[in-house]
């Protein structure tokens, strides 16, 4: 079949790196992290229902330092994804396809995640009492 | 001499039975995921190394379960959808395509049903 080996739409490599296409980029990757995230919570309220200790240990692992670094990624993850999933709904409903305003709510986004994953890690310390 | 169809012959023949599906339910739950996610994340922050006891009566607090079902439909409805999107844009054999977006559909039923059903264990003490 003639079809076998057509090329598909997103060509990476072929386009010079700009603020549009990284931060889509960034997008599609924190999509499948985020998809990723989602087993884990899975995994994390299943062990609830296995009892005590099956959810301590969860607990731990998600408290030790490997998992700790694991939530951060998926806290900067989701805050990327969530401001960004907005610029998406924007554009959707019309709004913000003007070159200066795809930079500046791109910036936003990028400025928005990263405040809100330090805000979160700052108040999940301040919860855990502060160890 | 007509150059088009009539629309009432065309409606739910081809691109038009249901071409915006896909497009549509990933908004929706887009938009669905921006106050469940923020509810969660905020809820999460208070589950910083609480131990069972202190799960389960976060669980059972009036409206938690019922916005965790919810934020577990639309996460794994939305991944879904997303990765979907992302394996037909990026895998070019035919037949691992395929396999790949069932496998992603069975995942994400599995997983969404188990962490449902969790939610109900564990809000009725099941």
């Amino acid at each position: 079949m003639a079809s076998e080996n057509r090329p598909l739409s997103p060509h990476l490599q072929v386009y010079r790196p700009q603020i549009t296409s990284i931060l889509s980029i960034i997008h599609r990757l924190t999509g499948v992290t985020l998809a990723a995230g989602a087993l884990l919570f899975a995994c994390w309220i299943l062990a609830a229902t296995y009892g005590e200790d099956a959810f301590a240990f969860a607990q731990r692992m998600l408290g030790s330092w490997f998992g700790q670094l694991v939530l951060l990624g998926f806290t900067f993850a989701l805050f990327y994804h969530l401001g960004n999933g907005i610029r998406h709904l924007a554009w959707d409903a019309g709004w913000g396809f003007e070159m200066d305003k795809l930079r500046v709510s791109g910036w936003i986004v990028v400025l928005f995640s990263l405040l809100m994953t330090c805000v979160t890690f700052i108040a999940a310390y301040t919860a855990a009492g502060g160890t | 001499m007509q150059h088009r169809s009539a629309l009432d012959k065309v409606r739910h023949l081809g691109s038009t039975h249901s071409g915006a599906e896909h497009w549509w339910s990933e908004r929706l739950t887009a938009i669905a995921l921006v106050p469940l996610s923020l509810w969660f994340v905020y809820s999460a922050i208070g589950l910083t190394g609480a131990d069972l006891a202190e799960f389960k009566a976060w669980i059972g607090l009036y409206g938690n379960p019922v916005l965790l079902i919810l934020f577990i439909f639309c996460m794994f409805h939305h991944g879904h959808l997303g990765v979907q999107v992302v394996i037909e844009d990026y895998v070019h054999n035919e037949q691992v395509k395929f396999l790949a977006i069932i496998s992603t559909k069975f995942v994400a039923v599995l997983f969404g049903t188990a962490s449902a059903f969790a939610v109900l264990q564990l809000t009725f003490r099941i």
